[in-house]
């Protein structure tokens, strides 16, 4: 009679916590991995695929499918880090590729004017029309180098970026220069 | 409000937490009036000087200036502009040294002196308080005036605050070490000092003005308070002396225990500080008129022998101040612009005095030692007790160091004034406020970066976005279009009505065709006997056949069009029959175009008779050609073909003389052809290059299709003749032996023709390079397709020809097209020597079958030639690139 008893109750809980967990599955549904999102967002959105993977947003995707977190190197060290501390996994060092910031210029008397990096462009920085010369919008550049490939007269270089005032840090253990005029 | 105000003025004051007293060393240079520098040769106006949007430039290189006179615009609400200090002519606009610790170039203005130091014409607002608040407002802006304490905030920014003005404070504290540039102003200047506070106080209307001064100036105390006697709310306060209470913050703290909050300016609170040098700036602009072109520097340290306070013009290089004070010229002299505790040692001395240069510190070796190397630190807790800003430097140093950006954030460090007592006080000589300034920098461009990452990505998903959107609205409008003409077609009666009668005219046409092919064949049916018979010189044959064609097309009462069609139809049968077994495998295949639209248009001048009519007649006979095509060729890549070879002679007739047509009418139409060719070479002119480029190309995709199309009808021009021995073909065979008749006309191609291309050649002007490398890659392919078709060729000469190509793909991309014409006329030569020998053979029936062999021989040359082509082309292509680059 107790076998009996405990295997209604034991049931009868079994059934309310399906249900529970059944409703609450429907109800709470996650519709992607927020972890996705979260590895995008730390991500420096260059589009740049040197990855190997066709955009950041993949790449974030791939990474929470368990590929490696040292791919990026225009995030350089410190998005290899953010993604270490999101995915609770090792740091690793970058997988080649520098991360020195660099922008796009286009030397303009050299363009004819064939458009087609403005097509290559993720992020739309290059102005331009066909048959005239196109430009680089610096402030928009992301450095991702997509657009030297298909120029067909190869005039667009990658620069660094210079430095400015503003965003100059200070050198602790610089060497020290010294007058000598 | 009120009470913090009567406590104000019954003298309270209060403290700011934290604090240190370095040694004052004011004596070294507050003995001294403030005295004038000679004029140095040339100044370097930094464009940017304060903080705020950048301006433009309103003057440029040459150009002469006056002292005074504006160089840059001031649109921004933000900014101001900067001044000439001294009249001359504008130097370079370029980057200079700029006075910043880094020493990035900055955009500078130089400005090579006259010597004459003349004013612009200047206009004093003595009588301001007539005028509006805002225009007020507007000529201390256009003067130039910053905030000549430390930051160069923008001042007339400042005297439009958002709250009431309830405080006005003038900051007369200078409570860093050695700087004395305020205090001289309020002992020399003291009653300008005070008309420039009236100035602002106009502005502001505040309910109270505070003069701070630390105790450390006496003087300075006694001549404000002296300047202030009988002035309603104006209050002169003494501070005790304690670093640095010359912070904003720290002396609104003391004066009126109110904390400027977290994020905010003073102004939110009420308070509106202003640095003394800056009133007196405020005072020369309305009073005098004169912008802020010079400010008062303190010159010191114990390198210099004459330490003292000069009127320096912005722009004056450090060096030159250093060669007109008495100074121990040490070759590694440090130079401190700045006071000891928060100022930067400048990276060179060109770098120019700036608005915010209030000090130069020229100090020996004993008096400023080079910072001891840094020790851990101990944690002792110095810093903490130091901070005036109530931080725990020990803290944010440990964060800095693990770059642990957040955390250092939240321990508060963009609150940190940067003002040094922490690392002064350091027992372990740590540099901390280099530690929270590359920290601070590093946020910041974490923060940009963070800021660019998401613009980038709201770019992408836009531009992601764009692109779907343009193919959906394609596909859309596809649709939409194909639904209107189904509509159209359903619902309209006279489209239905429309469509019943082309398809009518269709038929009528096709009818038409097929009895115009009759007698076309009849003819062809008749004539050849005379052909085989009697002789087989071109230009008898091709009489003849015109001739005939005329008569017969001349009787029935048909239209033009079909005389025409009968015409050239013949013209080129007659051609075939003659040419067809030599001929063929010449690889200047489209210029036959040209003959083909001469042998078009040109038999109709004598027949339509109209000269002065010539041109229409033309337009006429491309017309016929067109529709010609039309009706022969069914299907529609011969009848694009067709066009092409329309557009062709539009093209040539452009190039072509008016007379020339009627030339061609009265002369055989043989020598028509030759003399249209020569003609054609000779009168091209360079600028008709790029048509040629076209009309190239146009030929290359035409050869491209004949090529297609001469697979099935491989044997079939060999066969021509035999087409015409037995004329009664077929009427079904009828569009192939069009085909065949396109095919033959092509591919027989005289000679004089490719001697005329390379006489074309010849006359390309270099710099059309473009069009001749279209030209040439275009030759290439046509080449290499016709090398395909080709049946008879010597395998010696192919490979000789290969060779002359390699060696012209050595030299210049323009001389190998040369070669290459060359190559190719020889090799035209040769073939119509082998033509010659080949028509003897002609009048029987099996030269079909050994053309078969023949062509079956050359096939692996042919291989070989299409190689060769294909190399030329790409080597061609890359040269052009390589030029180009």
């Amino acid at each position: 009679m107790i076998l009996l008893y405990s295997l209604i109750a034991l049931g009868t809980l079994a059934v309310i916590f399906g249900l529970v967990l059944g409703y609450s599955s429907i109800r709470f549904k996650v519709e992607s991995d927020p972890i996705v999102e979260q590895i995008d967002s730390v991500l420096p959105q260059t589009q740049c695929g040197q990855c190997g993977y066709p955009g950041c947003k993949p790449y974030a995707q791939a990474v929470a499918d368990g590929d490696e977190i040292n791919k990026c190197p225009p995030g350089g060290e410190a998005t290899i880090q953010k993604i270490a501390d999101l995915t609770g996994r090792e740091v690793k060092p970058l997988d080649g590729g520098d991360n020195i910031k660099k922008v796009a210029y286009i030397r303009e008397d050299e363009c004819i004017g064939c458009t087609k990096c403005i097509q290559a462009c993720p992020v739309d920085a290059i102005v331009g029309a066909s048959k005239v010369m196109h430009t680089v919008i610096i402030d928009e550049c992301t450095g991702c180098d997509l657009c030297v490939e298909p120029c067909p007269v190869d005039c667009i270089d990658m620069l660094p970026v210079k430095g400015k005032p503003e965003t100059w840090k200070w050198q602790l253990q610089n060497i020290e220069i010294k007058q000598i005029s | 409000m009120e009470s913090l105000l009567e406590k104000i003025k019954a003298g309270v004051l209060w403290d700011f937490p934290g604090g240190v007293h370095p040694p004052q060393r004011k004596k070294l240079s507050n003995q001294t009036e403030i005295s004038l520098l000679p004029l140095a040769e040339h100044y370097w106006v930094p464009v940017k000087q304060h903080i705020g949007a950048v301006n433009h430039i309103l003057v440029a290189s040459g150009d002469k200036v006056k002292k005074g006179q504006a160089l840059t615009a001031f649109n921004d609400k933000m900014s101001v502009p900067v001044h000439a200090p001294t009249s001359g002519t504008i130097g370079k606009i370029e980057p200079h040294v700029s006075a910043h610790p880094s020493g990035i170039p900055a955009l500078s203005i130089q400005i090579i002196a006259d010597g004459l130091d003349e004013w612009c014409e200047i206009s004093p607002k003595i009588h301001f308080r007539t005028l509006p608040k805002s225009d007020v407002i507007g000529f201390i802006q256009a003067a130039g005036v910053a905030g000549l304490g430390g930051a160069a905030f923008p001042t007339h920014v400042k005297q439009t605050p958002n709250q009431p003005c309830e405080i006005l404070l003038i900051n007369g504290v200078e409570c860093e070490p050695y700087i004395t540039s305020d205090d001289r102003v309020m002992r020399e200047h003291a009653d300008e000092v005070i008309h420039g506070i009236e100035v602002l106080a106009y502005i502001l209307e505040p309910k109270l003005v505070v003069i701070a001064i630390e105790d450390n100036k006496p003087e300075a105390i006694n001549a404000m308070e002296a300047a202030c006697a009988g002035k309603a709310n104006f209050v002169v306060r003494v501070l005790p002396t304690k670093y640095p209470a010359g912070g904003e913050k720290q002396i609104i703290q003391v004066i009126t225990n109110m904390e400027v909050p977290k994020g905010k300016i003073s102004a939110d609170i009420g308070v509106v500080s202003q640095n003394v040098g800056t009133v007196y700036a405020i005072y020369k602009a309305i009073y005098l008129g004169e912008p802020l072109i010079d400010r008062v520097v303190t010159v010191t340290g114990e390198n210099i022998e004459t330490a003292g306070n000069y009127r320096l013009p912005i722009g004056t290089p450090i060096a030159h101040v250093l060669n007109h004070v008495k100074h121990d010229n040490q070759h590694n002299e440090r130079v401190i612009m700045g006071g000891p505790m928060m100022g930067f040692t400048v990276l060179n001395k060109q770098v120019p005095v700036t608005k915010i240069t209030n000090c130069l510190l020229i100090p020996t070796q004993q008096e400023l030692p080079d910072a001891p190397p840094e020790q851990a630190c101990i944690r002792c807790g110095e810093c903490a007790d130091a901070c005036p800003a109530s931080l725990l430097p020990q803290q944010l140093y440990w964060h800095s160091k693990a770059k642990e950006h957040d955390k250092a954030q939240a321990y508060n460090l963009f609150d940190c004034i940067e003002c040094g007592a922490c690392a002064f006080v350091c027992p372990s000589d740590i540099p901390l406020v280099q530690y929270y300034r590359q920290t601070k920098a590093e946020i910041r461009e974490a923060n940009e970066e963070k800021i660019k990452a998401e613009k980038a990505k709201e770019r992408f998903e836009t531009r992601n976005a764009r692109l779907e959107r343009d193919k959906q609205e394609r596909l859309d409008k596809h649709k939409r279009s194909a639904e209107l003409r189904k509509q159209s077609l359903n619902t309209d009666q006279s489209a239905q009505d429309k469509i019943a009668a082309a398809m009518a005219r269709a038929k009528a046409k096709k009818a038409q065709k097929n009895s115009t092919n009759d007698i076309t064949k009849t003819d062809q049916n008749a004539e050849p006997n005379t052909l085989e018979n009697t002789t087989l010189e071109n230009s008898a044959v091709e009489k003849n056949a015109v001739e005939s064609n005329i008569s017969q097309s001349n009787s029935p009462i048909k239209n033009k069009a079909q005389e025409a069609i009968a015409r050239a139809k013949a013209k080129r049968e007659a051609k075939l029959n003659n040419n067809a077994s030599t001929e063929e495998q010449n690889t200047t295949a489209p210029p036959s175009h040209k003959v083909e639209s001469d042998l078009d248009h040109s038999p109709n001048e004598p027949v339509e008779a109209d000269p002065i009519k010539s041109k229409a007649q033309a337009a006429i006979a491309r017309a016929k050609a067109k529709r010609e095509a039309k009706l022969k060729n069914a299907d529609a890549t011969a009848t694009n073909s067709q066009k092409a070879s329309a557009s062709d002679s539009a093209s040539q007739k452009e190039a072509e003389p008016k007379p020339e047509n009627q030339r061609a009418a009265t002369l055989t139409h043989d020598s028509t052809i030759d003399s249209n060719n020569d003609e054609i070479a000779s009168t091209v002119s360079p600028i008709k290059l790029k048509a040629q480029a076209a009309i190239a190309r146009a030929k290359a995709k035409k050869a491209a299709k004949l090529a297609e199309e001469s697979k099935p009808a491989a044997h079939s021009s060999a066969e021509s003749d035999k087409t015409t021995l037995e004329p009664k073909t077929a009427a079904d065979q009828t569009d192939e032996q069009v085909d065949e008749h396109l095919q033959t006309s092509t591919t027989n191609e005289p000679t004089e023709i490719s001697e005329a291309m390379y006489q074309t050649e010849l006359e390309i002007d270099p710099i059309k390079s473009k069009a001749q490398a279209a030209i040439a890659r275009a030759k290439a392919k046509r080449q290499q397709k016709m090398a395909e078709q080709a049946s008879v060729t010597q395998p010696e000469n192919a490979k000789a020809e290969a060779n002359i190509q390699f060696d012209a793909e050595a030299k210049s991309r323009a001389k190998a097209a040369i070669e290459r014409a060359k190559a190719r006329r020889d090799q035209a030569n040769q073939l119509a020597h082998g033509g010659e020998t080949g028509s003897s053979s002609i009048t029987n029936t099996t030269t079909a079958s050994s053309l078969d062999s023949e062509s079956g021989n050359s096939e692996d040359e042919n291989a070989n030639q299409v190689k060769a082509a294909k190399v030329k082309a790409a080597l061609a292509k890359a040269k052009a690139k390589r030029q180009k680059s």
